[in-house]
């Protein structure tokens, strides 16, 4: 009975943990491509079995706090990046494909993190955000496991229920990415900046000590809190505009 | 080497630094509250769109 409840504890937290990540690559993959976020999660992947397999049951060692601050700090400031154009997008301050334009600057200046990689270059933006979201909450996984498997002298089947979790996660994920495709760009890339500004927030805030009311059921919240003061801001942007509009298309699907 | 950190401080620092310090600052007073034992989670709820509201209004006209 209690290796039935070591599997499912393991299982749900391990997916807990899965969807975080799952939420994060697929936002990214949707508004910026999937070849850099499928090469970003793999290294992440490689990196995690690198890093699990040189450490073993070390790895409760490692400072998590200290690299949920450095993950979620930057996570919140790419984040804030995004929401701040999508806002400015969204209330009409800001015209809605300007990227091209900053793209072709930028590019001349060696290429940057600009909203839109080109065909065919590496995106390393989408790289970087895939990454990080994807070692730290693997990493945060195989904690789970060495910790719940080893207090109970089973880690083998604590790494089951985490594979287990893995594929169930995965299938979800394959099943959600196509109809995200059919939500317009800005809406998405709006989404992206609530989500990522979120989950920045949640680790941030623990890295550094904080304790958020209820745990990880916590983000939900955070992610309703984020929506809801951004697109505060965009209708009170509106009602500050000048009367003529900076952008003339398409400003009707940013906002859902 | 010029290029180098220009690329890296505009994928991080991104369009505006107002938001990176601003971050950089609500993480640290977290922290400090934290670690003084006091309830600190609020801070970042604060600041974050604080920061959001201060860099949408610093934009280029």
């Amino acid at each position: 009975m209690h290796l039935a409840l070591l599997a499912l504890g393991a299982f749900l937290a391990s997916a807990v943990e899965m969807v975080e990540a799952l939420t994060i690559v697929l936002a990214v993959g949707v508004t910026r491509g999937w070849r850099a976020v499928a090469l970003g999660s793999s290294a992440a992947f490689v990196a995690l079995a690198a890093v699990v397999g040189a450490l073993g049951p070390a790895l409760t060692q490692i400072p998590i706090d200290a690299l949920r601050v450095a993950v979620g700090g930057l996570l919140l400031v790419f984040g804030l990046q995004w929401l701040r154009k999508a806002v400015l997008r969204a209330s009409g301050l800001k015209a809605l494909h300007d990227e091209a334009a900053i793209y072709a600057r930028e590019l001349a200046e060696l290429g940057g993190a600009t909203d839109d990689a080109p065909r065919g270059a590496m995106d390393w933006y989408g790289f970087t955000v895939a990454f990080k979201g994807v070692f730290l909450e693997g990493l945060e996984v195989a904690f789970i496991v060495v910790t719940f498997g080893s207090t109970q002298g089973h880690v083998g089947i604590a790494a089951l229920a985490a594979v287990a979790a893995l594929v169930v996660v995965a299938i979800a994920g394959a099943f959600l990415h196509r109809p995200l495709t059919r939500v317009p760009e800005n809406t998405l890339k709006f989404g992206v900046g609530v989500m990522l500004t979120s989950f920045g927030m949640f680790w941030a805030a623990e890295g550094a000590g904080a304790h958020w009311p209820g745990g990880d059921t916590f983000i939900l919240f955070l992610v309703l809190y984020t929506a809801g003061f951004s697109l505060g801001l965009v209708a009170w942007l509106r009602r500050q505009r000048p009367a003529a509009p900076a952008t003339t298309q398409g400003q009707g699907q940013v906002i859902p | 080497m010029r290029a180098f950190f220009a690329f890296w401080y505009d994928f991080i620092v991104g369009d505006d630094w107002f938001v990176a310090v601003g971050i950089i600052a609500a993480i640290v007073v977290t922290w400090v509250l934290a670690d003084a034992g006091v309830t600190a989670w609020p801070v970042i709820l604060i600041a974050v769109p604080a920061v959001l509201l201060a860099s949408v209004l610093r934009r280029p006209r």
